[in-house]
């Protein structure tokens, strides 16, 4: 019996191992194309090892993107202040629905939830003609101010508020006189970094990763970010390969980083709708 | 602006006697809630609410982009119709199920076995086995799902070259497995191969995201459950099916629900996957796809609003229909 169960148990081993190896194995050839040349990647069989073309890869990025930096700091902008401007709104709504008794307060945070059920793609259409009819065409704004403040993040903030912060802390900051919008910056954004942070990874890769809400507001080249400016590779008649290789490298890269640093928290955050709700 | 004014009467108050100031709290207290909540409402009134009305309206209208936003024209339901009784619709939709179904199936059927087992066997390398599943998620799908393309090529792909490999393992010059693997290289370009290679890449993506669902619901079976089982004689297997997957149900409603939420709305990786064309034959394209083209390509904006509603309608009837099989009676 008990050998029996060895016997599954090395065999279950091998066949998680086997999957682990399938899940990570586009990451490891993506830096390894990364680090070829084209006929290199294009012949049989293909590369399993790192080569020497890193530099010349990203020459040829440059070469069809001459705006890739302005597409990466663009990238960069857009995340980091949807994520500020997230972590400001959201933990401001999540603060009133945890802490405060007003009227309509479970109709209204009933309501923001049931926008969680709308399909993203459902806007798509509508908001690029109002971005257009608006001017924002080509302009950070148009990704950054309809994403600064998730129903997700109300969600969130308002559950980790409710169960760090004790009411008779408020109860007691607003008796010694103190100011509402004073109680939020002194006594409740102090208690909420774990939250914060969490909240923010989710956000900046969000908004990093984001490909749908570019596409339909930005056509300049310039204004591209980066998962557009990747794509704008595949129309190029012979595709670089080595140079989208790279790109997606770029692209990936701060994205693994973030991750290896802090994948559990990544991970519950994710996962928390869906767990909690 | 209430606010803000009583902010400012109430700071200047500071100093008086408690009693005077709480009076002004109090009124704070009653205003400030709203104004903490009123960035969402303000943001998704414009950015959310407005459009989508607007879209709904625009699915009634013919509507030449060139002629400015005042040359809509009201035609009742023929969007609607023309959109259903569009053969490339129709196409797109059956594509959107078949991928939905092949990338989604398999999802469930890997992650509950693998939560399974990295819930009973893994004590030291369960956060970075977790984490190795789980982190395609968390990439971009545009940079991951080109690097599929290059894996996928026909001559010089990796995912040729394994499968042909294993095809054309042979023992005694017979090719042991040739019946599940290819011999020669598969074109997965072609339009009966293009659903099984998003199918792929989208299982990819997800499979981790959905082993983490499990897993968290494995982890509030309570323990005594299996050993009772154990004391009743159950091995293994046994505990699984008659312990953990009935109480694993109400997790697998939500997962599946969940599932076909997302897989109805694919968009990016079949959209990069097939160059934002569809593929030979449109065999990649999803309705997602498909609306998205008929607005942007075609500039037929009131057809592919009334795409986009028909779209949401269909995912909101297969939820109902999912609670309705799976969903029972005391679950959300």
């Amino acid at each position: 019996m008990s050998n029996l169960i060895k016997k599954d148990k090395v065999i279950a081993y091998v066949v998680v191992s086997l999957g682990a190896v399938i899940m990570l194995a586009p990451f490891y050839f993506m830096f390894v194309f990364a680090s070829h040349s084209n006929s290199g990647i294009l012949s049989v069989p293909p590369p399993i090892f790192f080569g020497d073309y890193i530099v010349e890869n990203f020459n040829t990025l440059i070469d069809f993107l001459p705006y890739f930096w302005h597409n990466i700091g663009l990238s960069l902008f857009v995340a980091v202040v949807t994520t500020i401007l997230n972590l400001l709104f959201c933990s401001l709504a999540g603060y009133a629905f945890a802490m405060f008794d007003f009227k309509f307060k479970n109709f209204l945070f009933v309501g923001i939830m049931a926008t969680m059920l709308l399909p993203p793609f459902l806007g798509m259409i509508p908001t690029a003609m109002i971005m257009s009819q608006i001017g924002w065409m080509n302009d950070p704004k148009a990704l950054i101010i309809p994403a600064a403040c998730g129903a997700m993040g109300i969600f969130m903030m308002r559950q980790f508020i409710a169960s760090a912060i004790p009411k008779e802390l408020v109860e007691a900051a607003r008796m010694d006189g103190c100011r509402e919008f004073k109680i939020y910056y002194r006594v409740v954004i102090p208690l909420i970094t774990p939250a914060f942070g969490t909240l923010g990874l989710i956000t900046f890769i969000g908004s990093w990763n984001n490909f749908m809400g570019p596409l339909v507001v930005m056509n300049d080249m310039k204004m591209f970010t980066i998962p557009l400016a990747l794509r704008a590779l595949q129309g190029t008649g012979q595709i670089p390969w080595g140079a989208v290789a790279i790109g997606a490298a770029i692209a990936v890269l701060p994205l693994l980083f973030l991750f290896v640093i802090a994948s559990r928290r990544l991970i519950d955050g994710l996962t928390a709708g869906a767990v909690k709700g | 602006m209430n606010t803000t004014t009583s902010h400012k009467v109430s700071s200047t108050l500071h100093k008086v006697p408690p009693k005077k100031g709480s009076l002004w709290l109090r009124k704070g207290n009653k205003i400030a809630p709203y104004f903490f909540i009123s960035p969402f409402f303000i943001i998704f009134g414009v950015f959310g609410l407005f459009p989508l009305l607007f879209s709904l309206y625009l699915s009634f209208h013919y509507w030449e982009p060139a002629a400015g936003l005042s040359a809509m024209e009201w035609v009742g339901l023929e969007n609607y119709v023309f959109a259903l009784q569009d053969e490339w619709f129709q196409k797109s939709i059956y594509n959107t199920v078949v991928i939905a179904l092949k990338s989604g199936i398999p999802q469930h059927v890997v992650a509950i076995p693998l939560a399974f087992f990295i819930h009973t066997s893994f004590t030291r390398w369960r956060n970075t086995v977790i984490g190795v599943y789980f982190v395609p998620y968390i990439t971009s799908t545009v940079a991951i799902s080109l690097v599929f393309t290059t894996l996928f090529s026909r001559d010089f792909g990796m995912v040729n070259q394994v499968l042909t490999s294993l095809g054309n393992f042979t023992v005694a010059d017979i090719h042991v497995l040739s019946w599940i693997f290819p011999v020669n290289n598969v074109d997965w370009a072609r339009p009966e191969y293009t659903k099984d290679m998003i199918s792929f890449v989208v299982f990819w993506r997800y499979v981790g995201w959905n082993t983490v669902l499990y897993l968290s619901a494995l982890q509030t079976i309570p323990k005594d459950l299996y050993e009772a089982a154990i004391i009743d004689g159950a091995n293994r297997y046994q505990q699984f099916w008659y312990v953990t997957l009935p109480l694993l149900k109400p997790m697998a409603f939500f997962a599946v629900t969940l599932t076909i939420i997302g897989n109805l709305q694919l968009f990016e990786e079949p959209f990069i996957i097939t160059g934002g064309t569809g593929g030979i034959d449109q065999a990649g394209k999803t309705a997602a796809m498909h609306m998205y083209l008929t607005a942007f390509v075609e500039s037929d904006f009131g057809t592919a609003s009334a795409i986009s509603w028909i779209l949401f309608m269909m995912i909101a009837g297969l939820t109902w229909m999912n609670h309705k099989l799976l969903g029972g009676s005391n679950e959300e």
